[in-house]
C-alpha cells in the first residue's frame, strides 16, 4: 500500500462521540484523511477537522464504538478526502463511501476529485432556460423546471415524494433533443425498502445503465451521511462538465443529511443556531445545492432535485427553510390533498419554480403558458379564500362568481392536479386542461390572461372561432 | 523591506492561528500558508494572531508560513469598475474565469480590481493650472468610464499642496501619474488609481435631508411607501417571496445614476442572470445598456464565509466613491442576513459569547454601521457636488420570522420598511410586498417633489388610495365572519375598489414588457382613474345605487383599467385619461 510511508500514530488522548483527539502528531493538513485501525485490525476512514502544533481532531466516518485509547493505530493519508470518478461508474451501485456494493469489480478512475469541489464562478455560469417537460402537469404548468435548476421536493414522512421523483426521472425530457443523460442518485439515511424500490424502478425502466447510485441506509453511521452526497456531487460535475452530459441528481432525503449535520455540530460543542441546527447550516446546504447549473462553453448540465420529509410537515422548520432559501423553488407535497386521493398531491399555492420565466413561452412552450399560469394561480387562490370563507358563512351568502371560483376549485384539483403515475402529459396538454378548467368563470374574471391569447385558446371562442 | 513572517500554529475551518508574526494590525491583511491564501487578522492575542481566511483552507498544514501585508483590507478605486463582476474581496471573476480557464474559482488566485492594462482618455479640468492650490476630494480632470458614468478624477485623501504638473488630455493607465502636487517640499504624484480601506467611512463635508425621491418604476413602492436618494431600507422576506425579484427590479429601474448589487451569500443563477440580462435592458432614464452604471459584487452561498462578510463593505466602499463625484448610487445587498450569518459563524471560531440566537452581541452595532454610510451628502472638494447613497437590504428571517434578530435590529437603522409577505406570494400577489406592514418615513419629504414635477394631487390620490386599501382590510375581518354579500352597500364599494386597486396598480409583473416599469406620471393617471371611480360611485350609492348594479355596467371598462398596467405603455397615457373620462360617463348615465 503506498500508505504505509506515512507515520503511524498510537497517542489518541480523547474520543468524543465521532471525534477523535490525537496528540503529539506532527505535520497534519486541515481536511487530511485518515485512516484508523483497532487493535482487532478493523480499519475506519475519518478526516481532519481540527489541527494545531502538536494535535489534530478527526471525526470518523464509522463512528467510534469500539475504538480505544489504547491500541488504535492513526494513519494521516496526506490526501484530502478524494474520489475517483469515470464514466464506468453508470449502471453501479455503491455504499455512502463510493464502495462498490453490486459485487462489481472497483472502479477504474478516470480522475481523482476532491469531494468538496470549487464553487462555480458566476461569471462562467450560463443561465438555465431550457424547458425539461416532465408530463406532470402541476409542475409543467405552474412550476416549470428547467435544465439546470434545483428543485427540491418538500414533503412529509408518508407522502408519495418517491413515486413522484420516480415519475419524474422517468418522463422527464427536453423536447426535440437526443441528448447523452445521466441520473445520479444519492440516498442519505433512507429506509432500506426505499432504497430497493428506486433499484427495482430503474432496473424495471432499463434506466439503470444510466443511473449511479449511492447508498447510506438508515442504520449506517450518521457521518457517512455528509459525505454521500458530495460523493454524488462530484461525479456528477464529472460527467456534465468533462463528458458532456445532462444528469439528473436526486438527493434522499435531506432532513437526514441535516440530522447527521446537527450531530456532529453537538459533539464539537459549537454554538448552535435555530432548533440546535448548526449557525452555519445555510452555508453547509449551499455547498450542496449550488453544485448544480450550466456553464458557459459546456454542453452538459446538472439539474438537482432534493427531497427533503419536513418534520410535522412545517415548512418554516430550518431544514425546509434553509433549503428554500438556497434551492430554486421548491414543490411541496399536501397531506390534504394525498388524504383525499389526488396524486401527484402538489400544493400549487406554496409551491415556487424561480427559473419559470426564462423556461417557457413561445419557442420553449407556448405563447399563452405564463398567462394561463398567472391565472391559475389566482384564481384558485380565490378559490381556496372562498372555500374558508363558504364553511364559516355558508355558500348561499357568496355572490354567483365566488360559487362559480369554488366549482372552478373542484375541477381544477380533479382535473388539472390529478393524474396518473404513467399519465405522461405534453406541455400542450397541460395548457388545454388549463383553460378548460379556467372556462368555469366569467372571462371578466380572466384579468391575467392578455385577450389575444383568450381569442385564441378560450375554449368557448374556439369552438365558435370556425362558425 | 523585511518581511513580516509569522507561522500557523492552528487551523479551524477558515480560522487560522498564527504566532510570531511581528507588529500585527487588527484588520490587517495576513497571506497564509505556501499558497498564500488572503485574509485579514481579526483578533490578536499576545504574540498570536487570528486570521479569517477568505479561501478554503482545506490542506493547509501548521508550521506553514503566514505573512503580514501592513494594510487593511482595501478597495481599489478608479475607471474600470463599471460593468464589472467582483468576488466578496473585489477579486474580478470575469478575469479570473479568462486566466484560470476553469468554470471553477480556484484558491489562491491574484488578480486586480482595476485593470492595469487598460488606457482611458483623461481629460484635465480647464479650471486649474499649476500654481493652483488643491486638497483632497478636489476634481483635477475626468474619464468617460461608459458612455454613462463621466468618471471624476479627484485628488486623493490625504494629499493636498499646490499643484506643479496636470498632464494635457491623453491616454493614460490607471497608474500613470496625471498630476504632480507639492507641499512642504515634497512632490506627490496623483494618479487615477486610488485605494481607500473597506471598513472605514468615506469622509464628506455635510450630510443633507433626503428630499428627492428614488423613482423605482414600482408602483406600490413610488406611490405607497417611497424611497429617497440617500435613504435606507430593508425588503425583509420569507423564501419564495420575491426578494430578489423586487431587488433586480430596483436595480433595473430606478434612477439612480450608479447602481451596485451585491449577491451576498445567495444564489449563483441569480448573478448569471443579472449578468446576461443587464447588458441587453436599456436604463429607461437614459436608454442605454444597464451594464453601464452596475458594478455586481457575487459572493455567493457557496464561497467562503469570511469574504461573504468582507462584501458588504467592499460594495458600500465604492459606492461611497461614486457618491464623492456628485453621483446618485443605489446599493441594494442580497442579503443582510447571510452577512449577519458570516459574522456569527466567524464569532463562532472566535469562540466569543453568544447573544441572541448564537449572533455576536455587537451585530446591532455593525448593521448601524451599515446602514450609516447611507445619505445624501456635499462631498469633499472643489467644485460643489452633492451625491447620495442610497442602501436597500434584503432580510431573509428564517421560518418568515419577523421577530428574529436580524430583522428586529435592521428596523431601527432604516426608514423605509417593504415588507414581504408569504400569503401573497403565495396567491401569486406580486410584488408582494405587504401594505399594511410595510411603511416608509419618506412620505412627507418627497411629496414636494411629486407636486412640484409630476402632479400636484399627488398627496391627495396617494392617500385616498390607501385609506381604501386600510378599510378593506378591516372589513375583510367582517366579511369573514358575515360573508361578502351582508356588508352595507358604501362597503362592498369599497371592497370592489380595493380588488381594482390590488389587481390594477399594486400587483406588477416584473416580467411584462410594459408593465414592468411604470412612469411616474403613468402611476398618477392610474392612481386618478381608480379615485375617480370610487368617489363617483360613492355618489351613486349615497342616492341608493346599489354596487351590484354599478359592477355589471361598468364591467367591461373596469376589467379594461385593470388591464391598463400591461396593454398601455408609458408613451401613451393619453389612452389612461380617455378611459378615466370614459368610466366617469358611463357612472353619470347610471345616476342618470
Amino acid at each position: 500500500m503506498q500508505t504505509s510511508q506515512y507515520v503511524e500514530y498510537e497517542t489518541i488522548k480523547e474520543i468524543r462521540g465521532p471525534l477523535v483527539i490525537v496528540e503529539k502528531v506532527g505535520s497534519v493538513a486541515f481536511d487530511e484523511m485518515v485512516e484508523l485501525e483497532l487493535s482487532n485490525g478493523e480499519k475506519r476512514s475519518g478526516r481532519v477537522l481540527e489541527v494545531g502544533l502538536g494535535y489534530a481532531v478527526v471525526q470518523i466516518f464509522e463512528g467510534t464504538s469500539g475504538v480505544s485509547t489504547k491500541g488504535t493505530k492513526v494513519k494521516f493519508l496526506g490526501k484530502t478526502l478524494e474520489v475517483p470518478v469515470s464514466e464506468a461508474m453508470l449502471g453501479r451501485i455503491f455504499d455512502g463511501l463510493g464502495r462498490p456494493l453490486d459485487g462489481g469489480p472497483p472502479v477504474i478512475a478516470e480522475e481523482k476529485r476532491d469531494i468538496n469541489g470549487f464553487p462555480i464562478n458566476p461569471a462562467s455560469r450560463a443561465y438555465p432556460e431550457d424547458f425539461i417537460q416532465t408530463g406532470v402537469s402541476a409542475i409543467d404548468g405552474m412550476n416549470t423546471l428547467v435544465r439546470g435548476q434545483k428543485l427540491p421536493l418538500f414533503s412529509g414522512s408518508g407522502l408519495p415524494h418517491n413515486m413522484l421523483a420516480a415519475q419524474i426521472a422517468r418522463q422527464a425530457t427536453v423536447r426535440g433533443e437526443k441528448e447523452e443523460f445521466a441520473v445520479v442518485f444519492a440516498a442519505m439515511g433512507i429506509k432500506y425498502d426505499e432504497a430497493l424500490f428506486f433499484r427495482k424502478f430503474f432496473e424495471e425502466t432499463g434506466a439503470i445503465k444510466r443511473v449511479a447510485m449511492f447508498i447510506n441506509l438508515a442504520d449506517e453511521p450518521a457521518m457517512v451521511r455528509l459525505i454521500t452526497p458530495r460523493m454524488a456531487l462530484t461525479l456528477a460535475e464529472y460527467l456534465a462538465f468533462e463528458r458532456d452530459m445532462h444528469v439528473l441528481v436526486i438527493l434522499t432525503d435531506m432532513t437526514s443529511y441535516a440530522e447527521a449535520l446537527r450531530e456532529i455540530s453537538s459533539a464539537r460543542e459549537e454554538v448552535p443556531g435555530r432548533q440546535g441546527y448548526p449557525g452555519y447550516m445555510y452555508s453547509d446546504l449551499a455547498s450542496i445545492y449550488e453544485r448544480a447549473g450550466r456553464a458557459i462553453g459546456k454542453k452538459g448540465s446538472i439539474t438537482q432535485m432534493p427531497i427533503l420529509t419536513m418534520p410535522a410537515d412545517d415548512i418554516t422548520h430550518p431544514i425546509p427553510d434553509l433549503t428554500g432559501y438556497i434551492t430554486e423553488g421548491q414543490v411541496v407535497l399536501d397531506r390534504g390533498l394525498y388524504n383525499r386521493g389526488i396524486y401527484p398531491p402538489i400544493n400549487v399555492l406554496m409551491s415556487l419554480s424561480r427559473l419559470m420565466k426564462e423556461g417557457i413561452g413561445p419557442g420553449k412552450t407556448r405563447e399563452d403558458h405564463g398567462d394561463v399560469s398567472n391565472q391559475l394561480y389566482a384564481a384558485y387562490s380565490r378559490a381556496q379564500e372562498l372555500r374558508g370563507l363558504a364553511v364559516i358563512v355558508g355558500e348561499e351568502s357568496l355572490t354567483d362568481t365566488d360559487r362559480r371560483y369554488l366549482r372552478f376549485g373542484e375541477a381544477f384539483e380533479r382535473r388539472f392536479l390529478s393524474q396518473g403515475f404513467y399519465e405522461n402529459r405534453s406541455i400542450e396538454e397541460t395548457l388545454d386542461i388549463g383553460w378548460e378548467v379556467l372556462s368555469i368563470l366569467p372571462e371578466s374574471e380572466l384579468t391575467n390572461i392578455k385577450d389575444v391569447f383568450i381569442q385564441k385558446y378560450h375554449p368557448r371562442r374556439r369552438s365558435s372561432g370556425g362558425s | 523591506m523585511q518581511e513580516r513572517k509569522g507561522r500557523i500554529i492552528r487551523i479551524s475551518g477558515s480560522l487560522v492561528v498564527a504566532e510570531g508574526l511581528p507588529m500585527p494590525q487588527m484588520y490587517e491583511v495576513a497571506e497564509v500558508g505556501e499558497q498564500r491564501l488572503v485574509g485579514e487578522i481579526v483578533r490578536i492575542d499576545g504574540d498570536r494572531s487570528y486570521i479569517q481566511v477568505y479561501e478554503s483552507t482545506s490542506g493547509l498544514r501548521p508550521g506553514e508560513p503566514v505573512y503580514g501585508t501592513g494594510s487593511p483590507l482595501s478597495v481599489e478605486l478608479g475607471p474600470g469598475l463599471i460593468g464589472q463582476i467582483f468576488d466578496g474581496i473585489q477579486r474580478p471573476l470575469k478575469r479570473i474565469a479568462e486566466t484560470s480557464k476553469s468554470i471553477f474559482v480556484l484558491r489562491g488566485i491574484k488578480l486586480e480590481a482595476v485593470p492595469r492594462d487598460r488606457k482611458y482618455v483623461f481629460t484635465p479640468s480647464k479650471e486649474l493650472k499649476p500654481g493652483d492650490k488643491v486638497g483632497p476630494g478636489d476634481i483635477i480632470g475626468y474619464v468617460d468610464e461608459t458612455p454613462l458614468i463621466r468618471h471624476w478624477i479627484m485628488v486623493p485623501h490625504g494629499v493636498s499642496g499646490r499643484l506643479i504638473e496636470i498632464s494635457p488630455e491623453g491616454e493614460y493607465s490607471v497608474e500613470d501619474p496625471i498630476a504632480y502636487v507639492e507641499a512642504n517640499g515634497e512632490k506627490t504624484a496623483v494618479r487615477m488609481l486610488q485605494k481607500w480601506p473597506a471598513r472605514r467611512p468615506r469622509p464628506f463635508k455635510e450630510k443633507l435631508e433626503p428630499e428627492l425621491p428614488m423613482l423605482t418604476g414600482m408602483r406600490i413602492l413610488d406611490t405607497l411607501f417611497p424611497m429617497a436618494k440617500g435613504g435606507t431600507g430593508a425588503i425583509p422576506g420569507g423564501f419564495g417571496t420575491g426578494k430578489t425579484v423586487t431587488l433586480h427590479s430596483l436595480a433595473m429601474w430606478s434612477d439612480a445614476r450608479v447602481v451596485i448589487y451585491i449577491g451576498c451569500g445567495e444564489r449563483g443563477n441569480e448573478m448569471t442572470e443579472v449578468l446576461e440580462k443587464f447588458p441587453t435592458y436599456k436604463d429607461p432614464w437614459s436608454g442605454r445598456p444597464l451594464m453601464e452604471r452596475t458594478i455586481l459584487i457575487a459572493n455567493t452561498s457557496n464561497m467562503p464565509v469570511s469574504a461573504r462578510e468582507a462584501s458588504i463593505y467592499v460594495g458600500v466602499t465604492m459606492a461611497e466613491y461614486y457618491r464623492d463625484m456628485g453621483y446618485d448610487v443605489l446599493l441594494v445587498a442580497d442579503s443582510t442576513s447571510r452577512w449577519a450569518e458570516a459574522l456569527r459563524e466567524i464569532a463562532g471560531r472566535l469562540e466569543e459569547m453568544p447573544a441572541e440566537e448564537g449572533y455576536p452581541s455587537y451585530l446591532q452595532s455593525r448593521l448601524a454601521e451599515f446602514y450609516e454610510r447611507a445619505g445624501r451628502v456635499i462631498a469633499v472638494g472643489e467644485p460643489k457636488r452633492i451625491g447620495s447613497v442610497t442602501l436597500v437590504g434584503a432580510v431573509s428571517p428564517p421560518g418568515a420570522d419577523f421577530t428574529e434578530p436580524v430583522t428586529t435590529h435592521t428596523r431601527r437603522f432604516i426608514r423605509v420598511f417593504w415588507a414581504l409577505d408569504t400569503a401573497l406570494a403565495y396567491s401569486r400577489h406580486y410584488p408582494a410586498i405587504n401594505w399594511i406592514t410595510s411603511y416608509s418615513a419618506y412620505v412627507d419629504t418627497v411629496t414636494g417633489w411629486w407636486a412640484k414635477n409630476v402632479d400636484k394631487d399627488w398627496r391627495d390620490l396617494r392617500d385616498s388610495l390607501y385609506s381604501i386599501l386600510l378599510r378593506e382590510n378591516e372589513l375583510r375581518e367582517i366579511v369573514r365572519l358575515i360573508g361578502p354579500e351582508n356588508l352595507s352597500e358604501p362597503d362592498k364599494l369599497i371592497m370592489e375598489t380595493a380588488r381594482i386597486i390590488r389587481e390594477g396598480f399594486l400587483k406588477q409583473n416584473a416580467y411584462d414588457k410594459i408593465d414592468a416599469f411604470a412612469s411616474p406620471q403613468k402611476q398618477v393617471k392610474l392612481m386618478r382613474a381608480m379615485v375617480n371611480f370610487y368617489r363617483n360611485a360613492k355618489k351613486l350609492v349615497d342616492s341608493g345605487v346599489p354596487v351590484k348594479v354599478i359592477r355589471e355596467k361598468t364591467q367591461d371598462l373596469i376589467t379594461e383599467l385593470i388591464k391598463a398596467r400591461f396593454t398601455i405603455p408609458n408613451e401613451e397615457l393619453d389612452k389612461i385619461d380617455e378611459l378615466d373620462r370614459r368610466i366617469t360617463e358611463r357612472l353619470s348615465q347610471i345616476g342618470g
